[in-house]
């Protein structure tokens, strides 16, 4: 073994006692851990391969397997941590980037977990959702500032467009090529029986889900992949992307090998061809640009679509997000450092851009500092996980959230962290047909849709316990927030009183 | 750790609340509305009381009268100097008080009939309104120790910290004639008691009395205050005095109007609504301010200029009656109150929630 050997991160233990020799284990692997031995009868596994995604240990009948950390460690050091000088030898030997997928997995604070929910007692009742209405309807876009009557006096109900949700989640962007056919067909069908959209990432819109449009937001990136008259017609909204919170400031790179059959013709490029997004919009180079291709946009669909500005959390994101609201956008999105992503230089992934929670309440408590709150709606993503989380988001001031890893996990994502081999397990993150065919969109809808469902009660459960009986009650309402461990800055960005006060 | 003042912190109440009106704007003593808090005595903790009559200065109508507090002498001189400068003032005198044991601790409590200087109004590009409104809010919230708890015109808000019942014999409201009264007795649950505290809360010839504890307050407060109010107090009662200021005097809603914006139908509702004017008109007012939807139990009546409205939350949570005879319409928390008003009170309801009971006096009346 060479200087650069890396013992495996993962250990697969087999139980022989158990193990029945069936070999779906083998079959199921696309990183080929598992193998059948012939002369001895057993199967063994090549344990350097395995990137711990569960999916054997989920299908072995017999419950024989477990993939396990192996022990086998370097000298501890707190400072020489084993991750960083194995990533030390990896790129002495290949002298390239890092790369890594999902989101940043650093132990950063996550501050929903320092933020504690209010509930009403003897002053004023809390709600029981079971027995009186709890409205969890949102609707996200521009409110106009003057209210026009007619010559009877009776108001003008003209409004700029506006999307409506059952409750204020959507799902987030990811590309078709990121992610499989059936995820995506997973994600469409979803969301239109929930009565929320999802997003269909800067590769374009596979012909099949032009029926979903009225669920979709069309996203426009920097490398314009599959964009066209139809496709910005085709959906409820339309979304410029700027930025991504995993990887703020770069662009993306899907891999020749990604862009084969549908996906080359959805993108509009060469099979085989590598699509690469720029880092920034080439016609946008500042906040006036921006203000163009809005318009552009704009123009192009008539002024039927209301138009999402999405940028990653950065330092000055509540500056950038008040000029974005004062550029004719109608929603700003923004994702925070925890976002997930396909594919992210590990560096960029770790240690670039900001936590949502911080970067919401900055930009929620300027646009009011400046009057223009009600010129865009705010959607927050970047590692929202559960019905709290956006109750907690919903209350710092944000209009509705954005998930995504959530929504992978529910289709069967075990978090692996690989995204970018192309070899998921699960057929998510590939375009593997063999691999693909394992998500089953019926299952993996409804899987999405029970989700959501489950979220919607939690979020009807907690919104009760405060008396509030109408999400938009609890929009920017700080003071059923309360922190805990937090220091008199933190608190003072998150604008929340400290538990106790 | 010190006790917070009023306005540091936010204050819950629970509360009695009372009205009463002349649709022919026959002229009442003040005497009844505050003998008729006394059966309800037990919905207040002596925390603080308070009173709004209309039609109360008819001899200086066209004035806007300001009921102030001031901690001491001085604050009361550089205020009125502040006052100099952008009024003319035409009257200024202390409010008179009777001395009675219940009541004790008083500031300064003085007012003035002042016209906005048309120089200043001009020179800022507002109307005299706008120019009062944004006159109080400065002196709230920039002069420590001086209050304004009363600015509109032939209007005018009576408050302390005490019993309902004692705080109109201490300000002799009986003295007094108006075409209609609105009185609160407030249950604050963690405040010493501030005399700029009690209800009504005012603004121009807007006044709220209020029962409840809103569970919507800070997402509603956020809103408000982008376009130019201060919430000083903290309480429920000053957001919804904004509200309604900004939603009928601002955004020129009607009543009826704001009423469903604040107390908006569920969405439910609305989609059964046959009459589709209706039916789009509810659906666009809950599009546009769906910050100010007001959840939580509450009751309010809201007083102005010639009229009265009272409004539940859409729960209805909180108890309120309305009554009538004659020509006077009776609004109270317990039906109690409104038999000591009038023990033949006729057609006693209790209002839906979220529907608005719309009061006027009939025009050239008032």
């Amino acid at each position: 073994m060479s200087i650069q050997y890396i013992y495996p991160e993962f250990e697969v233990i087999r139980n022989e006692n158990r193990c029945i020799a069936c070999r779906v284990c083998e079959r199921q692997c696309a990183n080929e851990v598992h193998s059948y031995n012939e002369d001895k009868k057993v199967m063994i596994s090549d344990e350097s391969k395995c990137v711990n995604c569960q999916r054997c240990v989920s299908l072995c009948p017999t419950r024989a397997l477990k993939i396990v950390k192996s022990d086998c460690t370097l000298r501890e050091n707190a400072n020489w941590q084993n991750d960083t000088i194995k990533e030390i030898y990896k790129q002495a030997g290949s002298g390239a980037v890092l790369l890594s997928s999902m989101g940043n997995p650093k132990s950063f604070p996550v501050y929903w977990d320092k933020i504690l929910i209010n509930a009403s007692q003897v002053t004023n009742p809390p709600i029981d959702p079971l027995r009186e209405p709890m409205e969890t309807k949102v609707f996200l876009g521009k409110k106009p500032d003057v209210i026009q009557r007619d010559e009877n006096g009776n108001i003008k109900c003209e409004m700029p467009p506006q999307i409506e949700l059952s409750m204020p989640v959507m799902f987030s962007a990811m590309s078709y090529g990121s992610i499989s056919y059936n995820a995506h067909a997973s994600l469409a069908r979803a969301a239109t029986e929930l009565g929320i959209l999802y997003n269909t990432g800067e590769g374009g819109l596979h012909e099949d889900f032009y029926v979903y449009g009225p669920n979709t937001i069309v996203q426009v990136a920097s490398g314009r992949f599959g964009v066209h008259e139809d496709y910005l017609s085709a959906g409820a909204a339309i979304e410029i992307k700027m930025g991504q919170g995993a990887k703020p400031g770069i662009g993306g790179h899907l891999p020749g090998a990604k862009i084969v059959g549908d996906v080359s013709k959805t993108r509009m490029i060469p099979e085989g061809s590598d699509a690469i997004s720029p880092a920034p919009h080439h016609d946008i180079y500042s906040i006036e640009d921006l203000r163009q291709l809005v318009f552009s946009l704009k123009e192009a669909t008539e002024y039927k679509k209301p138009v999402i500005v999405k940028v990653a959390a950065v330092h000055n994101i509540a500056a950038i997000a008040s000029g974005i609201a004062r550029s004719g956008a109608d929603i700003i999105a923004i994702d925070g450092f925890r976002g997930g992503t396909g594919a992210a230089p590990t560096r960029i992934r770790d240690n670039v851009g900001i936590p949502i929670e911080l970067a919401l309440a900055a930009v929620d408590q300027r646009l009011r500092d400046e009057g223009i709150r009600n010129n865009v709606s705010l959607v927050v993503g970047g590692s929202i996980r559960s019905a709290s989380d956006v109750i907690k988001a919903i209350a710092l001031g944000a209009d509705a959230c954005y998930i995504a890893t959530a929504a992978l996990l529910a289709l069967g994502c075990h978090l692996c962290r690989t995204c970018q081999s192309g070899k998921c397990n699960w057929g998510i993150a590939t375009q593997r047909p063999d691999l693909v065919k394992r998500l089953n969109p019926d299952i993996g809808s409804e899987r999405l849709v029970n989700l959501m469902n489950a979220w919607r009660h939690e979020i009807k459960e907690l919104m009760g316990g405060m008396g509030i009986n109408s999400i938009e009650a609890l929009r920017g309402n700080r003071l059923m927030l309360r922190g805990v461990g937090l220091n008199e800055k933190e608190l003072e960005i998150l604008g929340i009183s400290h538990a106790g006060e | 750790m010190m006790m917070k003042r009023e306005g540091e912190v936010r204050i819950p109440s629970g509360c009695a609340i009372a009205a009463v009106i002349s649709k022919e704007g026959k002229r009442m003593s003040g005497q009844k509305i505050y003998e008729c808090m006394k059966p309800m005595h037990d919905r207040s903790n002596g925390l603080g009381g308070g009173f709004a009559g209309y039609g109360i200065y008819p001899e200086y109508k066209d004035l806007y009268a300001f009921h102030m507090f001031f901690d001491d002498r001085d604050t009361r001189k550089l205020c009125e100097a502040f006052l100099k400068e952008r009024f003319e003032i035409v009257q200024s005198e202390i409010i008179p008080t009777r001395k009675i044991p219940e009541i004790t601790n008083e500031p300064i409590i003085w007012r003035y009939f002042v016209a906005p200087l048309k120089s200043m109004t001009e020179k800022m590009q507002i109307d005299e309104k706008e120019f009062v409104a944004r006159t109080v809010m400065k002196i709230n919230t920039q002069m420590k120790g001086a209050y304004v708890f009363s600015s509109g015109k032939n209007m005018g808000t009576f408050k302390a910290v005490g019993f309902p019942e004692d705080v109109g014999v201490f300000y002799k409201l009986e003295e007094y004639e108006g075409y209609s009264w609105t009185a609160h007795g407030r249950y604050p649950t963690n405040t010493p008691g501030w005399w700029g505290g009690a209800h009504p809360f005012t603004l121009l010839d807007y006044s709220i009395v209020h029962n409840g504890e809103i569970s919507s307050y800070d997402a509603n407060r956020r809103f408000i205050e982008m376009f130019g109010y201060k919430c000083n107090l903290q309480t429920d009662t000053e957001v919804i005095t904004y509200i309604m200021d900004y939603l009928i005097r601002v955004k020129k809603l009607t009543l009826k109007e704001a009423a469903t914006v604040i107390a908006a139908p569920f969405w439910s509702t609305i989609e059964g609504k046959e009459d589709m004017e209706e039916k789009e008109r509810l659906e666009y007012l809950r599009k546009l301010f769906p910050s100010l939807l007001v959840t939580g139990p509450f009751s309010i009546v809201l007083g102005f200029d010639g009229g009265l409205m009272a409004l539940n939350d859409r729960l209805k949570l909180r108890s309120m009656v309305v009554g009538e005879k004659d020509d006077k319409v009776y609004i109270a928390s317990e039906e109690a109150a409104i038999r000591t008003m009038e023990p033949d009170a006729e057609k006693i309801w209790a209002p839906a929630g979220g529907e608005p009971v719309i009061v006027k006096v009939k025009d050239g009346a008032y």
